[in-house]
């Protein structure tokens, strides 16, 4: 009998002493019929050829292990960066489970939204009485300033209208008639959770937007994060570098106080986020800048329409993409970038010198949102690293163009490779026929470090096993030394593992790298 | 062991006049039928009884907008009935989120190699796009399941899990299911489990058990040598390892468990089951149909048991026994005793520090109740308990379980938990992730218990010993003293909810 007071054994040893070994053992070989091990073995090693590569890629229909979600988890988190605001997802219920589950797991945080929970008598009628009596439910228990509401793929199916349903809610009095409800369609069925999160900006800007008058505040500049799980983390960094310029700015969307509420015995539902005069008062801005282009591609183009100056960058992290977007500031704020950020700059390349003989050469494998992937690409180039695959899952065409031309502008681009719309099954082909050193991805990523061999270092949306790596910021060039530090450790790591045998490798494992 | 107390009937109808007081009337009038202070156990007991004053309403809709923690049909069936089934491939049938949410995330436990023989933790999605919603995807199925077969040729059958769009587009999986498994020869098995179905992931469950029924049983000539000692066990998902627990003392009194539905499980094991001599079944709400069917239909007794805390799982391992005979019963009688210095060891060493501890549960299935008594084992007390899509033969059987002023919720929303948890100020919650950070600012320990937090088994003897432990970690972590930043006066008590 393995277990006992004196010492616990939970699933992790419990299942790897001998009494349970044989029971799984003789359970398999006695009740559940599976295929002879030879024949076991002989699939798996066809999965790492070249001839199930090719297979593999040509698919047309089936999508394994993708990396991506659906539109309203990035409605969800878009407006749980606006102050007291409440997402209202108007269709099924369990969807809303998930989107609260999904982020919870990620930020051990709360997330709060709420649902229209309609059924089968939704789907038949429409679900204006769910909207009718949701809101006003909503608007009573949890005392919003906001209700942001964005749609599951059931309502869009049937063809809901929010903007009728919402002006019919409040002629019914479920809310008050000036109370704020900007809508946004987030059906499951087009693009991925970047372009939930985008739609849901651009119909929040335009409810307090359409129809005022803009008078330009000079040397405002407004900015999108976008979709972004170490939100906390990078828009309190990006926050300090504005502050160090002296630059007037609105963060449009922010959920860093959110995702990241104290434990003192007090439960926020709500915290921190945009305020909502300053999403009205943003209309006035000279300039929008938005951190992840593909995360707001329409937002941007209502920006231009109502006469901002716009710029996008692709989460600005590492030396140059940092430079570029501090430059960008700059120039539309009229404000010098101070001398403390040089300094800073000058830190995180001093850095790079010291570890430059570590990275040079490593080859990574890359996969998350577009301008993650972008940016991370474009940092391991300035490691003097080679991303070898570059995988985004909801990567466009035109995302594959700009990232191979930011692939051509680097000799450490030249083996790269782009992967538009391919998902982490595809991956663990190319990692298989063309191998790398390190794999940068989130939590799913863990599979393909367990098939094959290739260290995961998990720098992006969502991470479920590693607690608060979200807490630190991976932009600017303090995020940049963050995760300079984050490959490092896994290099070192790897090498003092592989060096480690008494009696075999005494020698490499050496005490000063 | 069975511990006397009485819970603060009066203070628990009080909570829920005032939180009812908050909503719109239309949505008060419908949620007061769901909520209610228990009865003692001994009224109650009786199962044409009901449990509480006023009767629980159950299993019907939730009210838009009040934060319900419930999930959907797909949920129950892909994540809790089909999913775990370990040699299958089960295609997410739409658009790509719920098959993301769902991926991975209740921890059924098993072995096999994963992506060859064995597809538990995959996504596998027809990553629904405009033109599949606008033309229909049922040609895009049959591609799926082409590709599947020649990049997943050990697969040993699929199911195709369907997602909201599908009913509604009018989608014939049924048909493409019935062709292509004749065409490569496989099970495939259509589950019509869009989330809009029904009020909860309980419709999903019973439409999941159906499926079986439809879709598996007496496809195939089965091969099997029957023994007279052989069981199913059903409703066990093996989670963090449950089912392991439990089939180790199953095997230990001489039974043969020839099939565990669904954690672990094979295809085998599931057409098989029709020809054990008795299904054992833990989670009465999410597989009952499926035991009433081989009742009915090939003869086959079932039995409800527990195999939370030492209390229920001797009695369950009696009962159990008593079915088989003088045998089986002493062999029962050989692992209870062979266990007791363990149970006898963790109770010495726990319930001294966990004795008239106060907890609050919220969760699924059979947990609600079937914890209970593992937790008074520990000398702990049940303040409140309630389900997400239970029915109301649920709430009968908890009736056996729980004490007299035990606060009652149905379908709780995220408003009334809180203000309940707030007004309870219990020592311990235990409920969902979602719940479990909202509790914890509030600085209450709190624990999963739909994925034993990561940790677990719970099942059985050596389960007992990690849930006993897991309590007290929780419980007697130093962090909840460190809330207080000593310069500060102590605040009022938080009224922190939204509505302040």
């Amino acid at each position: 009998m393995p277990q006992s007071a004196e010492k616990v054994l939970d699933h992790a040893p419990l299942f790897r002493e001998p009494e349970y070994r044989q029971m799984l053992a003789e359970k398999r070989l006695n009740f559940e019929c599976p295929h002879p091990d030879q024949v076991v073995t002989d699939q798996r090693e066809f999965t790492k050829t070249w001839e199930y590569r090719e297979k593999n890629l040509a698919r047309e229909a089936l999508v394994v292990n993708p990396a991506k979600a659906c539109q309203p988890l990035g409605a969800v988190f878009a407006a749980a960066g606006f102050e007291r605001t409440m997402s209202f997802v108007h269709g099924s219920q369990g969807c809303v489970a998930y989107y609260r589950s999904h982020l919870s797991r990620h930020f051990k945080e709360p997330a709060s939204a709420v649902s229209s929970s309609m059924t089968e008598d939704a789907a038949v009628f429409g679900g204006l009485k769910n909207m009718v009596d949701g809101l006003a439910n909503t608007y009573q228990l949890y005392d919003p300033k906001m209700i942001a509401v964005s749609t599951t793929c059931m309502a869009e199916v049937i063809g809901d209208d929010l903007h009728s349903f919402i002006e019919n809610a409040k002629d019914e009095g479920s809310v008050p008639r000036d109370f704020d409800v900007p809508f946004a369609h987030t059906p499951a069925f087009v693009g991925s959770h970047v372009d939930g999160y985008d739609v849901t900006i651009k119909g929040i800007l335009e409810h307090f937007w359409k129809g005022e008058e803009r008078t330009e505040a000079e040397g405002i500049i407004n900015i999108i994060p976008g979709f972004d799980g170490f939100c906390v983390g990078n828009n309190r960094e990006l926050k300090r570098l504005l502050h160090l310029i002296g630059v007037s700015y609105t963060f449009i969307q922010d959920a860093s106080d959110q995702f990241d509420t104290p434990s003192d015995g007090e439960y926020r539902m709500y915290d921190g986020g945009t305020k909502i005069e300053d999403v009205r008062k943003a209309l006035n801005a000279e300039a929008t800048l938005s951190l992840q282009h593909y995360n707001t591609r329409k937002t941007l183009e209502y920006c231009e329409g109502v006469g901002q100056a716009t710029a996008s960058f692709h989460y600005p992290l590492g030396v140059q993409a940092t430079d570029d977007f501090l430059m960008e500031v700059s120039a539309i704020s009229g404000k010098e970038i101070p001398e403390a950020i040089r300094l800073e700059r000058g830190r995180l390349v001093d850095a790079m010198a010291d570890s430059q003989s570590w990275l040079h050469g490593k080859k990574y494998a890359i996969y998350g949102d577009p301008d993650f992937v972008y940016a991370m690409a474009r940092f391991i180039m300035e490691t003097g690293g080679e991303p070898t695959h570059c995988l985004a899952t909801n990567g466009t065409s035109a995302w594959e163009a700009e990232l191979n031309e930011l692939l051509a502008s680097s000799p450490f681009g030249k083996g790269a490779q782009v992967w538009a719309g391919k998902d982490l099954w595809a991956m663990r082909s190319l990692l298989f026929t063309e191998p790398v050193d390190l794999l940068i991805g989130n939590s799913y990523g863990k599979y393909l470090e367990r098939d094959t061999g290739t260290p995961l270092i998990r720098l992006t949306f969502p991470i479920f096993d590693r607690h608060h790596h979200h807490r630190f910021a991976l932009m600017g060039y303090q995020g940049g030394l963050r995760v300079l530090t984050t490959i490092l450790d896994k290099i070192f790591d790897k090498l003092d593992r592989e060096t480690s045998e008494t009696g075999v490798t005494d020698y490499s494992y050496d005490l000063t790298r | 062991m069975s511990l006397e107390y009485e819970n603060d009937g009066a203070l628990h109808a009080k909570l829920i006049e005032e939180v009812l007081s908050q909503y719109p009337d239309k949505a008060a009038k419908r949620r007061k039928k769901h909520l209610s202070v228990a009865k003692s156990g001994d009224e109650a007991g009786n199962e044409s009884e009901v449990l509480s004053e006023c009767e629980v309403k159950s299993n019907i809709k939730s009210i838009p907008g009040v934060m319900t923690i419930r999930g959907c049909a797909y949920a129950g069936s892909k994540g809790v009935v089909w999913g775990p089934v370990k040699d299958m491939v089960h295609i997410s049938h739409g658009p790509v989120g719920c098959g993301q949410y769902s991926w991975s995330q209740r921890r059924n436990y098993y072995v096999g190699t994963t992506g060859i023989d064995t597809f538990v933790t995959m996504q596998f999605t027809s990553d629904f796009q405009e033109k599949d919603i606008v033309f229909g995807g049922d040609k895009k199925l049959e591609r799926i399941i082409d590709e599947i077969e020649e990049l997943f040729p050990l697969n040993k059958g699929m199911s195709v899990q369907s997602e909201c769009p599908i009913g509604l587009i009018g989608d014939d999986t049924e048909a493409v299911s019935r062709n292509k498994a004749k065409e490569h020869e496989k099970t495939i098995v259509p589950v019509r489990c869009e989330g809009f179905r029904g009020v909860s992931q309980s419709l999903g469950h019973h439409i999941a058990n159906d499926a079986i029924r439809d879709w598996v049983f007496e496809k195939k000539d089965v091969e099997f040598e029957a023994s007279p000692h052989d069981v199913n066990v059903i409703g066990d998902y093996n989670i963090g390892g449950d089912a392991w627990a439990s089939r180790i003392l199953l095997e230990e009194m001489g039974l043969r468990v020839v099939g565990n539905w669904s954690g672990d499980a094979t295809l085998a094991e599931i057409e098989r089951a029709p020809k054990a001599k008795l299904n054992l079944i833990h989670c009465y709400r999410s597989m009952n149909y499926i035991c009433r069917h081989m009742e009915e239909k090939y003869g086959i007794d079932w039995m409800e048991y527990n195999f939370f805390g030492p209390s229920q799982t001797e009695a369950s391992l009696r009962k159990i026994a008593k079915h088989f005979g003088p045998e089986i019963e002493a062999k029962a009688e050989a692992v209870i005793a062979k266990y007791r210095p363990l149970v006898d060891a963790v109770i010495a060493k726990y319930r001294p520090r966990l004795e008239g501890r106060t907890v609050m549960l919220y969760v699924g299935g059979l947990r609600p109740r079937h914890v209970v008594t593992a937790y008074e084992d520990l000398g702990m007390v049940i303040v409140g308990t309630g389900y997400e899509f239970g029915h109301n033969d649920d709430y009968q059987r908890t009736g056996h379980y729980v004490k007299k002023g035990t606060l009652i919720y149905d379908d709780v929303t995220g408003y009334e938990l809180e203000k309940f948890i707030e007004g309870i100020r219990p020592d311990l919650v235990g409920s969902g992730i979602k719940e479990k950070y909202p509790v914890q600012k509030m600085g209450i320990p709190f624990r999963q218990m739909h994925s034993w937090d990561y940790s677990g088994p719970y099942h059985g003897y050596d389960g007992f010993a990690i849930f006993a432990r897991d309590m007290d970690l929780a419980i007697n972590n130093p962090v909840w003293n460190l809330y207080d930043a000593p310069w500060k006066k102590k605040a009022e008590p938080s009224a922190a909810i939204a509505a302040e």
